[in-house]
């Protein structure tokens, strides 16, 4: 669509996993994701928003492997709000009834290459006793209005929020005409970005 | 060798049978389910054992393969490799014949599987991710069965050779012991998965491209690698290592190398025995190689089989596949296989002998005395598991301790909690332990940095060095201590006397002196003597006596000193004799020095005999002062004596005369006492001077010498202290002794140095030795940034765990020229006041003591010491001192430090001050020439030219500029960086753009065009526009409240509060509860399935075409019909009309809607009858500005939804000329008859609309009437005047969009809090009763402010003229007053605010802006009603099509009537088309009710608010009004009526419109009917006096008659005026303009009546006419 030399866009490619999560005490999970971006971000192909399977643990790990392929491409003209993956996860409680494990967020790599997040999650707490034990009685947890509002600052000094657990998530990052647009991401040859994408795991 | 004999009867046999082999061997490599087949493989290969035997011995190359997988797979099969000895042995008694090979082999086997495995598993493709997964589970048992496995590998070597047992275990043990990391992981991985392992040698193998050949070379190879060189245990090792290389690619190098180095020796081979067949070279080859194996026997070469037997597995089991049935192995067998492979720990206690290496016996440290801390607890069985599992592994026992247990840390967890609870209750809460806030100080240092410290060059640092202190007195100090000390002391002082020899000195001076003055007198004597020259000798004299007395005291000191010396020691060796020990080590000897005694005697006597002369000559000296000071006196005396004689004479001679004159000169002495007394007192006479005695002078002298001098001939004692004396060792001490000692032992010392009273480092802590010299030794590198003001060593005395200040030492900060290195280490003396005392026989501190037996003599002793150390400033690396520059050494005065720093200087805040950095600068001398100052200087420079002044700003960020992204200009400049900070700051041009380009020349000028637009239009007026300048002023007001309450709204939509963010459940009732337990209960599919709620749709992930507005146009009422319109003049009786035949034939009225909102249009199919039934859906698509989809951005469409009712007329035009007769051409007319407007906003905020609509009805249409037809009861009377066309419409959104929530009006109010407490919990509780009833107690005025209801209403009058128009008639003033109000613009809040959020302006401000919401419309309404006298409450409920609005309700004699207040209707309570649905509350001045009645509709709500059941008053008995004051002015001014500018703007309009209807009509020609414009405009007024009612018939007929045959359809609008284009867009909605027949002709009249305040009321009378 653009000549490749005179862009007026520059395009990140995301590809990687939902590898798994960690949440110790709670079984039959399943994962929700999706993309929060800032104006001059769009989508050109890929899925936006999607949900895994349910999956379980097995019996001699306490993983909870999903290994669910996130494929998405943005095109942008601006950083400012370079986009957010926000996972939420989801199961059922002792009773079944289907309530919120946890909602996480983290930035899409900026740097090309091979990256692994753990992203620790966390739900809202009640507001007081009396409702958290209704909430467990009746599956009836509060739950934030929207996900996206995990992956912004605005308004969360409101909520008190419980961790939960991690969601283990692998991107492979391409960019196309970053530099080209002036902006360096930082290191482009492998061995940085894998020494860098440990330490950010450390 | 047996194998030999055999060989050559069986070649043939064999060569054929290899041959086969290799066959299938080829076939096998082809087929791809080798993997599959292995087992079944292997199985077969076992079952033929019998034929592959034959084969053993003489075919080398697959035979042995053979051989060898035959007994690798027995012995899996049976022993699962960890007893292959067993195996081994078993098997080995099955064939007796090949015992030599064959347990070389099986002892070989087991690695090699394993070599195998290994070189297979670290291959990628092959699952090397499993094996690597299995290690890391399996690596902490590894270690244990490895050693089983090497353990029983031993064993079986060991029985298979008894010759080179030592040999072989050696090896063995090196290859166990080396690659012990990797052997292991292999060996256990091989245990735990082989079977999975067993296939990889096939696609290992398969690799290999020529495999027959290679697998047969590689045999031969293995084989010539045994025979030529045998590897040593290090290639052994080496070639494990190389397996075990991480990356594969490498690996797979070196194997690959590997096999190309023996195809290459292979050749060779070939090359030798090239003459031979290849077959039989094998063979010979084979026997050659068994024959060195034999050869080779014994000795031990394991892991060369190894890599021989590798490669024997690699391939030997796909060579003969076969399918074989599973086998069973029987349960025992298989338990017993399991007990082989696994290992349970047992739970037993492993005896102690087990776990020590032998012939030890546990050693139990706690017994011994030593301190053992507690072992964390560990359940004994899981200890014993521990144990036994660890007992299993090599070296277990070094996990053990000597006392037979397993070492373990001491438990590392406390037993109470770290952090103590803590209690809040304050009354409870020890007043001590009470906190008490104290204000932070700052602290006096804080800003007393070394100018310059921030930079690397300023770093500074001292060096401290601590090297050791030593005690002259402490309280440990035994008595003989004391004495040690003192004596010690004491020596020190004779050492540094000696050394400084200060006597020797003064002698020598003495001596120059002596000699000096000799000489002077000697040249006295014979020169005689100048004035000079005896002035320099008295002075020599004088400076030789000084000096001697000098010497004498010196050398008076030197003796006491050697005299006390002796005398301490003696004492010392008093006090040892006394305690019979000895506790210091310090022995004095005294040397003896002889001297020749007659040179001593003639020293000391020449000595005396000179002192002796000196004294004599100085006392001569004296004596003949004091001798001619005596004669002076005596001469005075004399003289005065005379003159008292001649007195007393001349007395005398007045008495006696002169008699005995000459006696009396000698009795004058006498005479003189007696006769002095009564007379005055002269000078005493003076005595003469006694001549010194010399005698008496020599023998001071002497006596002088004796006692300072050494007696000549005396020797010359020499005191020498040494420490080599023993000290009594502690068992042969008396008790106390020992004590003392032991005290000494168990103190210790530190030092901590504190660097301006804080503590910053601190010595290590040293035990006080036996003769109290303590040696610390350290240095210590303070880096500094704080200017040093005091550098304080405080000794530390630790006894056991406390420990106690003893001294403090200050040392003095350094010079900067003292580094370290050339600085001499120096000793402080410290002492330290503590009073100790002891029980034993440590002296104490401050406690008296004495030495003698009776107790006198008394003494008391302090601690006291020494402390050598030293500081310096540190050198850095290159040599360069760390120590900071003279000028700025803060080790001088006060000022000096001041001058360090201009901030600490004169403030921070003086900083800008110029004439106190001049003045900072002068006094602290800044080198003008130091880089580092030259921006104060240049300051200064342009300071002292007087040229600039001081800036009356503060800079906090210095740095700003330089973290600037881009100046500020540029960001000015550039166009994309001014879309951003435009869309940031929301500006509602950009609130929602996308993407902002990313390069500046892609941003368009064209996009700022709005913006600066409507910039520019904030100043200009655009009064062509407006057509009116108030109006225009006004609407410029209007924008300008808008923009502050939307910045308002856009702030307070960053409020967030948690019901924003988190949705959750309601704390439930007890009744919800139940209900919720109930419902748990009920049936999941009901009979009677109730209607659910469509689902709502969040508005964000929407985009352009998945909202369609759906219409559903179900019918209409009371459509005005047709006319028949009189063709000829004067056919106008109504009897015609009324024929029946006519109303039969004639088509009433073809009424079909159309429906356009955004630029779509619809219509629906055309109908008959003026109640007309349509019933179909229309859907309209819907698009949001900007494709933005979120709730703010749907709030803010203005859209509106038009609904119109047309008539569809057909009409029969004149055939044409040519075509006469034949066709005949019909026109399709749509004549308007009315419209609805719905506004987009009010479907979207209810979701639903569903009702009947009251259709905007022009007053009159020309060619129609309203039905009159059939019965005309009072009641279809009443309605048609008061009624209308109705339509029936349902509206919905589809999906149905979530509706936006009202913004919380968080606004601050100037209410009380009480009341809105109040008014919010009313209205909740209303919420709570019935959700559907609107209640408002409290509302937002024009600033934002919340205001209680009722301030809004309050009796006001309306313009007089009104009052004065109908004096009599109260009925038309208040329809006149209606009329006022509903000609006031409407202009719905939540469009102009985008929030659904209500202001309420009071009525002045709605007079003067002229527009405003049904509020504001119902409340001027209602206090106008107020004024008039009426009762009259404001309704507020739910409307069609407003939803929420307010209404008037007034009452009257003849009942309840209902105003709306925007049309100025009114409708009876009773009405059932009130659009008023529902009754939420009532409001008046005093109070509001809140309706509680069952049914909330108009006609069935009971309005007697005195009925507290009915009705919930808010202000009750329990909280009464508080006498609220209102916020409407006390009168309404009203601008009086202009008619002139009502006329101008009535000609505006009019010509606007004709322009406009002419564009409209591009391509025909649009004709005006002068004569009909001007009867219209003529009959307009009328109409406006009639307010549209009842006018029409009368004026129809006239302009019938005007117009003659003119086929004649049009219609009055009127409209409340507000802008021009609402005019221009309802003459467009009626489509006259679209009639296109050739002959149309139009007419337009516009009419604006004025009324005061200038409310104008437009009429706009549009006409077609077609000349029939």
């Amino acid at each position: 669509m653009e000549t490749s030399s005179n862009p007026s866009v520059f395009l990140l490619t995301v590809n990687g996993q939902i590898e798994g999560a960690n949440f110790p005490d709670y079984d039959s999970l399943y994962c929700k994701y999706c993309y929060v971006y800032g104006h001059d971000w769009a989508p050109t192909t890929g899925l936006e928003e999607g949900i895994t399977q349910i999956t379980s643990k097995s019996t001699q790990s306490h993983r909870l492997i999903w290994n669910f392929p996130l494929e998405i491409t943005f095109k942008s003209t601006n950083p400012s709000g370079w986009p957010q993956l926000v996972v939420s996860v989801y199961g059922p409680d002792v009773f079944g009834n289907d309530v919120v494990r946890g909602y996480g967020a983290t930035h899409i790599p900026f740097t090309p290459g091979q990256h692994t997040r753990t992203i620790p999650m966390f739900v809202p707490e009640p507001t007081w006793r009396l409702q958290k034990f209704t909430g467990w009685l009746l599956g009836r947890r509060p739950e934030y209005t929207d996900p996206k509002v995990v992956a912004q600052g605005e308004g969360r000094e409101v909520t008190r929020v419980r961790s939960q657990g991690f969601v283990t998530v692998s991107f492979h990052i391409m960019t196309k005409d970053m530099k080209k647009m002036g902006y360096d991401a930082g290191p482009s040859s492998p061995s940085a970005v894998q020494s860098e994408a440990q330490s950010y795991v450390k | 060798m047996e194998r030999m004999a055999a060989s050559s009867e069986i070649r043939e046999k064999l060569r054929n049978k290899r041959r086969a082999l290799q066959d299938t061997l080829v076939k096998n490599k082809n087929e791809d389910d080798i993997q599959a087949l292995v087992p079944s493989a292997r199985f077969n290969v076992d079952q033929q054992p019998t034929a592959m035997k034959e084969a053993e011995g003489s075919d080398e190359d697959p035979g042995e393969t053979l051989r060898r997988t035959f007994r690798a797979q027995r012995q899996r099969r049976k022993k699962k490799l960890l007893e292959q000895s067993f195996v081994q042995e078993c098997h080995d008694a099955e064939d007796a014949e090949e015992v030599p090979n064959a347990r070389r082999h099986s002892a070989n086997e087991g690695s090699a599987d394993r070599a195998d495995d290994s070189v297979v598993s670290t291959r990628p493709p092959t699952g090397s991710q499993r094996a690597l997964s299995v290690r890391s589970e399996d690596s902490s048992s590894s270690q244990h069965l490895d050693t089983y496995v090497t353990r029983h590998l031993q064993e079986k070597l060991r029985a298979a050779r008894s010759k080179g047992e030592s040999l072989q275990q050696q090896e063995a043990s090196e290859v166990s012991a080396e690659p012990v990391s990797r052997l292991q992981r292999l060996k256990n991985r091989d245990t735990v998965t082989r079977f999975d392992r067993e296939a990889e040698p096939i696609s290992a193998g398969r690799q290999d491209d020529p495999l027959a050949l290679r697998s047969r070379v590689k045999f031969r190879e293995a084989g010539r690698r045994v025979v030529k060189d045998l590897p040593t245990a290090e290639e052994a090792f080496n070639f494990f290592t190389f397996n075990y290389e991480p990356e594969p690619p490498s690996q797979q190098e070196g194997v690959s190398r590997k096999r190309q180095k023996r195809r290459e020796r292979v050749k060779k081979d070939k090359g030798e025995d090239s003459q031979e067949e290849a077959e039989v070279e094998e063979d010979a080859e084979a026997e050659e190689d068994n024959q060195d194996q034999n050869e080779y026997q014994s000795e031990d070469a394991p892991l060369v089989r190894n890599e021989d037997d590798l490669f024997a597995i690699d391939h030997s089991p796909q060579d003969f596949v076969e399918m074989r049935k599973a086998e069973y192995v029987a349960y025992r067998k298989r338990v017993q296989r399991d007990r082989e492979l696994l290992f349970t720990p047992s739970f037993r206690t492993v005896p102690t002998s087990v776990k020590l290496p032998e012939n030890m016996k546990p050693r139990f440290l706690e017994d011994e005395g030593l301190y053992v801390g507690e072992r964390p607890p560990v359940s004994l069985t899981n200890e014993n598991i521990l144990e036994n599992r660890i007992l299993k592994m090599a070296e277990g026992n070094k996990w053990f301790g000597d006392d037979g247990k397993v070492i373990a840390l001491p438990d590392p967890i406390k037993e109470s909690s770290t952090r103590p609870p803590l209690f809040h209750m304050e009354g409870d809460l020890d007043p001590a332990l009470q906190t008490v806030y104290r204000k932070a100080l700052k602290s006096k240092y804080a800003n007393l940095y070394i100018a310059g410290a921030a930079d690397p060059e300023g770093d500074y640092q001292l060096d401290v060095d601590v090297s050791g202190l030593i005690f002259s007195h402490h309280p440990l100090f035994s008595r003989e201590h004391v004495l040690a000390s003192r004596l010690a002391q004491l020596y020190d002082q004779h050492l540094s006397r000696q050394h400084n020899n200060l006597t020797g000195h003064l002698t020598d001076k003495l001596n120059g002196l002596r000699n000096a003055l000799q000489n002077m007198m000697k040249i006295h004597g014979e020169q005689g003597s100048s004035e000079a020259l005896r002035q320099r000798i008295s002075e020599y004299s004088l400076e030789v006596r000084n000096t001697r007395q000098l010497r004498d005291t010196e050398q008076e000191k030197d003796r006491t000193l050697l005299r006390s010396v002796i005398k301490v020691w003696k004492e010392i060796k008093a006090l040892r004799e006394f305690q019979k020990f000895t506790n210091t080590p310090f022995k004095l000897y005294l040397r003896r020095e002889n001297v020749d005694r007659a040179s001593d005697e003639r020293d000391y006597e020449g000595e005396i005999l000179a002192e002796v002369l000196e004294l004599e000559a100085e006392s001569e000296g004296e004596y003949q002062k004091k001798l001619a000071e005596y004669k002076k006196q005596l001469e005075d005396w004399k003289l005065w004596r005379r003159k008292q004689k001649a007195k007393r004479k001349k007395k005398k001679k007045k008495k006696k005369g002169l008699a005995q004159e000459d006696t009396e000169e000698e009795d004058q002495d006498q005479d003189e006492s007696e006769s002095e007394g009564p007379f005055e007192e002269g000078p005493a006479k003076p005595q003469p001077p006694e001549r010194p005695d010399v005698d008496s002078m020599e023998q001071w002298v002497r006596e002088k010498a004796s006692r300072i001098r050494r007696k000549p001939g005396e020797a010359i004692l020499i005191p020498e202290l040494s420490a080599s004396g023993s000290i009594t060792a502690s068992e042969l001490c008396p008790r106390a002794e020992i004590a003392r000692r032991e005290d000494v032992s168990r103190r210790s010392l530190f030092i901590k140095i504190l660097y301006n009273d804080k503590e910053v480092s601190r010595t290590d802590s040293r035990s006080l030795s036996a003769d109290f010299r303590v040696h610390f030794g350290q240095i210590f590198n303070l880096k500094i940034i704080n200017c040093p003001h005091s550098i304080n060593l405080q000794v530390f005395e630790e006894v056991g765990s406390s420990c106690s200040l003893l001294a403090q030492v200050f040392v003095p900060v350094p010079d900067p020229s003292v580094v370290t290195g050339s600085a001499p280490i120096e000793e402080f003396e410290f002492s330290s006041n503590q009073r100790v005392m002891f029980d034993h026989e440590g002296v104490g501190s401050d406690v008296p003591l004495s030495f003698e037996s009776d107790g006198s003599n008394r003494l008391t002793l302090l601690t006291s010491g020494k402390l050598s150390c030293c500081v310096s400033w540190g050198i850095g690396e290159e040599g360069v001192p760390l120590a900071p520059p003279v000028s700025q050494q803060p080790g001088g005065t006060h000022s000096g430090r001041w001058h360090l720093d201009a901030v600490s200087y004169i403030g921070a805040s003086g900083l800008y001050d110029m004439k106190k950095i001049g003045e900072w600068a002068t006094q602290s001398r800044l080198d003008p020439n130091d880089p580092k100052n030259t921006s104060i200087m240049q300051l200064l420079k342009v300071a002292s030219s007087g040229e600039v002044t001081a800036p009356d700003y503060f800079r906090l960020e210095h740095l700003q500029e330089e973290f600037n992204f881009v100046t500020d200009e540029e960001l000015e400049r550039s166009r994309r960086f001014r879309l951003l900070r435009l869309r940031n700051q929301e500006a509602p041009e950009f609130r929602n753009y996308k993407f902002v380009p990313l390069l500046e020349r892609e941003v368009s000028d064209k996009v700022f065009q709005d913006y600066e637009k409507r910039l520019k239009d904030g100043e200009i007026i655009d009064t062509r526009e407006h057509l009116d300048p108030h109006r225009a002023l006004v609407a410029k007001y209007l924008q300008k409240i808008r923009e502050s309450v939307i910045n308002r709204f856009i702030l307070a939509k960053h409020f967030y509060q948690l019901s924003d963010l988190v949705t959750e459940e309601e704390i439930p009732s007890i009744g919800i509860l139940g209900i919720n337990l109930f419902k748990l209960a009920e049936s999941k599919r009901p009979l009677k399935p109730q209607r659910k709620e469509r689902k709502k749709v969040t508005a964000q992930n929407l985009s352009d075409g998945d909202i369609k507005l759906l219409i559903n146009v179900i019918r209409a009422h009371n459509i005005p019909i047709r006319k028949p319109l009189g063709n000829k003049p004067g056919q106008s009786s109504q009897s015609a009309l009324q024929g029946s035949d006519w109303y039969l034939s004639q088509v009433q009225v073809r009424p079909f809607v159309e429906v356009s909102f955004q630029r779509t249009v619809l219509q629906t199919t055309t109908a008959d009858g003026p109640n007309p039934s349509w019933n179909e859906e229309l859907q309209l698509p819907f698009s949001a500005p900007n494709g933005d989809y979120s709730t703010s951005s749907l709030q803010s469409v203005k859209d509106e939804v038009f609904i119109n009712i047309f008539d569809e007329v057909l009409y029969e035009t004149g055939p044409g000329g040519k075509e006469r007769g034949t066709s005949i051409h019909t026109q399709i007319e749509k004549h308007w008859l009315g419209s609805v407007k719905i506004p987009f906003s009010t479907v979207y905020s209810q979701s639903k609309i569903d009702g009947a609509f009251k259709v905007n009805t022009p007053a009159v249409l020309l060619g129609y009437s309203r039905e009159h037809g059939g019965s005309s009861s009072v009641y279809d009377q009443w309605r048609s005047t008061h009624g209308g066309t109705f339509l029936r419409l349902f509206l919905t959104i589809e999906p149905q969009l979530v509706p936006g929530e009202s913004v919380r009006e968080k606004f601050d109010s100037q209410e009380d809090e009480r009341l809105l407490q109040a008014a919010e919990k009313f209205e909740k509780e209303a919420a709570q009763g019935f959700p559907d009833r609107p209640c408002i107690t409290t509302v937002t005025d024009l600033s934002g402010k919340t205001v209680f209801i009722t301030r809004y209403v309050r009796p006001l009058n309306p313009p007089q003229e009104f009052l004065d128009a109908f004096p009599n008639n109260p009925q038309e003033a208040t329809t006149l007053v209606a009329r006022f109000v509903s000609l006031i613009p409407s202009l719905p809040d939540q469009v102009s605010f985008s929030g659904t959020c209500d202001l309420w302006s009071t009525c002045d401000q709605f007079l003067t802006l002229l527009a405003g919401d049904e509020e504001e419309h119902a409340v001027l309404l209602c206090n106008y009603f107020l004024f008039l006298g009426k009762r009259a409450w404001l309704v507020i409920g739910t409307a069609i099509p407003e939803g929420t609005t307010v209404y008037v309700l007034t009452h009257e004699q003849s009942g309840y009537f209902i105003w709306n207040p925007s049309s100025g209707q009114f409708y009876n309570k009773d009405d059932s088309f009130c659009p008023l649905q529902t009754v939420g509350c009532l409001v008046n001045a005093d109070n509001v009710w809140y309706n509680v009645q069952e049914n909330p509709s108009p006609l069935n709500t009971n309005f007697d608010i005195t009925k507290s059941n009915m009705w919930k008053p808010f202000f009750s008995r329990s909280f009464s009004h508080p006498g609220l004051s209102s916020v409407q002015p006390e009168e309404l001014v009203y601008r009086p009526i202009d008619r002139a500018a009502a006329a101008e703007l009535q000609d505006r309009v009019e010509k606007i419109l004709k322009e406009k209807i002419m564009e409209w009509r591009p391509r025909h020609p649009t004709r005006w009917n002068r004569y009909c414009n001007t009867t219209l405009k003529q009959f307009l007024p009328k109409l406006e006096q009639s307010r549209g009612q009842d006018v029409a018939e009368g004026h129809r007929l006239e302009l019938q008659n005007l117009l003659g045959d003119y086929r004649i359809a049009g219609f009055p609008l009127h409209l409340p005026f507000s802008e021009i284009r609402p005019i221009i867009e309802a003459v467009h909605s009626t489509g006259v303009h679209n009639i296109h027949s050739a002959n149309v002709e139009f007419a337009l009249a516009v009419y604006v009546h004025p009324y005061p305040n200038n409310v104008l009321s437009v009429w706009v009378y549009l006409a077609s006419l077609v000349r029939t």
